[in-house]
């Protein structure tokens, strides 16, 4: 099993804040891991600065995409990052609103794309030729998602379900090897959250996608992952198997506070 | 129940309007004969004027909420009558044939001076469309546009006056240039956003008219630049009325022109990044889309545009100075597209028409012009802030 994130020794200081204390995780290709903790503990803060979107004030972050060398992602811009292979999703959704369900996928190609503002005005062959795949390209994945219903709608006015599919969709247009996903299921019912659960095991095993994300639904969690981080003030206190986690000591007081004889 | 509390609110409007415009509308001092005049009429009329209309505002205050609501729950299949028009053809062939007809014989059948007012209202439509990729497209305030507008038009006076280039030569140097002054501006400013973006950028066009006011040895100061060539064809010298006719043309095709370049660029990839970079900026950066220079490129290239329409703007007036480059240029053109829709071509062809043709035309009542012109802003952005004409999304079809 290959490595494909590898995140060393990593904090992130908000003036005197230490949001992240000397982090370690790794993400293996193939596999959905999970990192849960309580509200605060510095779970999206870790999305933030393996993103691009906070620059973290030690460690390392590497990623080696499959078939390509390892290589160093820290202090690059969240574009560049998108651009090497990992994109996210994020927990207050962010679609653009003022934009159909496609074009909001559309967008997600714009880093495999290359067309300019020349030949968007001139309109050679070419150039309609990769505006026919990339809208080709984007519907298919919303009819992964299933969504592709709803194709033409503004983003706005689709429904909480299906703007967090929206939000998948649109990531994955941009052809991660690794998803990074913020609490996905946030406010769902236990219908939609079912739902979700086989649409993130078909990304894993039609796409080959491997998956990292941060969840508080912990039935979900505990039938998806293949593994664990536990995280709690900015540390992380455990990793493991499902199993593992929910037997864990630590955890459990990470979760109810005191000791589990009390 | 009801009534009586409708016209109570009435009533205290009415109280208001008449408290307010009192100092305008009744009291006129008459100093030649050192006498004051009171106009009690006036009060009355505005008192029961503004009572009978404050029920037509909230009744159409009231319908534009329930517009709202029934939007939100996603009832209204009701398209608006344009939006109809632009899907069909059977409207849209014949809609199209008679505008162009008008616009053909608009030059022929009303006077050169009913043309030049026109032709100015074509120029206004360009910038508005220049600046709609800035502030319609990619979101971004930029309140000094006009300083690009000036550099298109010194760049052909001045070449023009130094060096003798024609029209037709300078018109893509002053593209260049507005390119140029677009990207040099744009740079520094575009780490900015919202309101820190509006100020500096309102700085950079006042910063702009101060250098041509006072730099004497380039720009000849306020004095201006006089005796500017009109365009020619091929080295025929036209007459006044003939100059007038071939500009109209010639912004005709500017237009056309524009109109095919925006229509292109908002349904392509760089078009699709300045609306994402609009709605969410974050969000934008993590799908991939490099902020810093798709904000540049919506920035230099409406630039571009304000560019060209300079150096027409100064072969049309033949002459040119500082004071035609001042801010409340910038608000025009900012509210011709905030008026017209953001975003939205045919809503920003029509803003300029209104916003130019009518106080043009508005002449008559010309003491009641401004503050026509002001209430109507007022109501529009109230009753409809996304402009005349709303933004409106392609639509694909798929069939499987």
């Amino acid at each position: 099993m290959n490595t494909i994130l590898e995140v060393n020794d990593l904090s992130m200081d908000f003036g005197g804040l230490r949001a992240l204390d000397h982090l370690d995780l790794n993400v293996v290709e193939g596999e959905i891991a999970a990192i849960i903790g309580p509200n605060g503990a510095g779970k999206t803060t870790f999305f933030n600065c393996i993103t691009g979107i906070c620059n973290p004030t030690e460690g390392e972050i590497l990623i080696s995409p499959p078939g390509k060398k390892r290589n160093k992602i820290n202090g690059l811009k969240p574009n560049r990052i998108t651009k090497k292979g990992m994109a996210r999703t994020f927990q207050n959704i962010r679609l653009f609103s003022n934009m159909t369900v496609l074009e909001n996928v559309m967008i997600g190609r714009h880093c495999r794309t290359s067309s300019g503002i020349v030949s968007a005005i001139l309109r050679g062959r070419s150039t309609i030729k990769e505006e026919k795949d990339v809208v080709d390209f984007s519907y298919n994945i919303l009819k992964k998602t299933g969504i592709s219903h709803l194709v033409n709608e503004f983003a706005k006015n689709l429904p909480y379900g299906a703007q967090r599919r929206l939000e998948i969709a649109r990531a994955m247009a941009t052809e991660p090897f690794l998803l990074l996903l913020d609490e996905p299921a946030a406010g769902m019912n236990p219908q939609e959250s079912r739902e979700l659960d086989e649409l993130i095991t078909r990304i894993r095993d039609e796409d080959n996608i491997s998956i990292l994300m941060i969840e508080h639904d912990m039935k979900l969690v505990m039938s998806l992952s293949d593994r664990i981080f536990v995280m709690d003030y900015g540390r992380k206190i455990a990793q493991g198997t499902p199993s593992d986690i929910i037997k864990n000591p630590v955890v459990i007081k990470a979760y109810l506070g005191e000791d589990i004889d009390a | 129940m009801i009534k009586a509390r409708e016209i109570k609110k009435s009533f205290l409007v009415s109280i208001w309007f008449m408290f307010l415009t009192f100092p305008i509308m009744v009291i006129r001092v008459n100093p030649i004969e050192k006498i004051v005049e009171w106009r009690w009429k006036n009060m009355l009329v505005v008192g029961i004027g503004s009572f009978l209309l404050s029920f037509v505002w909230r009744y159409m205050l009231k319908k534009k909420e329930a517009g709202e609501k029934r939007a939100e729950t996603g009832e209204s299949g009701k398209t608006f009558l344009i939006q109809r028009i632009l899907e069909e053809r059977r409207f849209y062939i014949p809609l199209v044939t008679g505008l162009t007809i008008i616009a053909v014989a608009f030059p022929f059948i009303f006077s050169m001076y009913q043309t030049s007012i026109m032709t100015t209202a074509l120029m206004y439509i360009v910038l508005g469309l220049g600046l709609n990729i800035v502030v319609g497209l990619a979101g971004l305030l930029d309140l000094g546009y006009v300083a690009f507008y000036a550099v298109g038009a010194y760049s052909y006076a001045l070449l023009n006056h130094h060096f003798g280039l024609g029209f037709w030569s300078v018109l893509p140097i002053g593209a260049v240039l507005g390119f140029i002054f677009g990207v040099l501006l744009g740079f520094p400013v575009l780490r900015l956003r919202g309101d820190y973006l509006a100020i500096v950028t309102l700085g950079f066009g006042e910063i702009i008219r101060l250098v041509l006011e006072n730099w004497n040895e380039f720009s000849f100061g306020p004095s201006g630049i006089a005796n500017i060539d009109r365009p020619g064809f091929f080295g025929i010298q036209f007459s006044l009325q003939a100059a007038s006719i071939y500009l109209y043309f010639l912004m005709i095709g500017l237009v056309i022109f524009t109109i095919i370049v925006v229509n292109r660029l908002q349904n392509s990839r760089i078009g699709r990044a300045w609306i994402a970079l609009r709605e969410d900026e974050t969000a934008c950066q993590a799908m991939g889309i490099d902020k810093t220079r798709t904000k540049l490129r919506a920035f230099a290239l409406g630039a571009t545009w304000a560019g060209m329409v300079g150096v027409i703007f100064a072969a049309k007036t033949t002459f040119i100075n500082p004071a035609s480059f001042t801010f409340l240029e910038s608000a025009m053109i900012l509210s011709i597209v905030v008026l017209g829709g953001m975003g939205s071509i045919l809503g920003v062809i029509i803003g300029a028409l209104i916003l130019i043709l009518l106080p043009e035309y508005l002449r008559a009542f010309s003491d009641y012009r401004m503050l026509l012109f002001g209430a109507i802003m007022v109501i529009m952005m109230v009753f409809r802030p996304q402009g005349i004409i709303a933004n409106i999304r392609r639509t694909y079809k798929f069939n499987e």
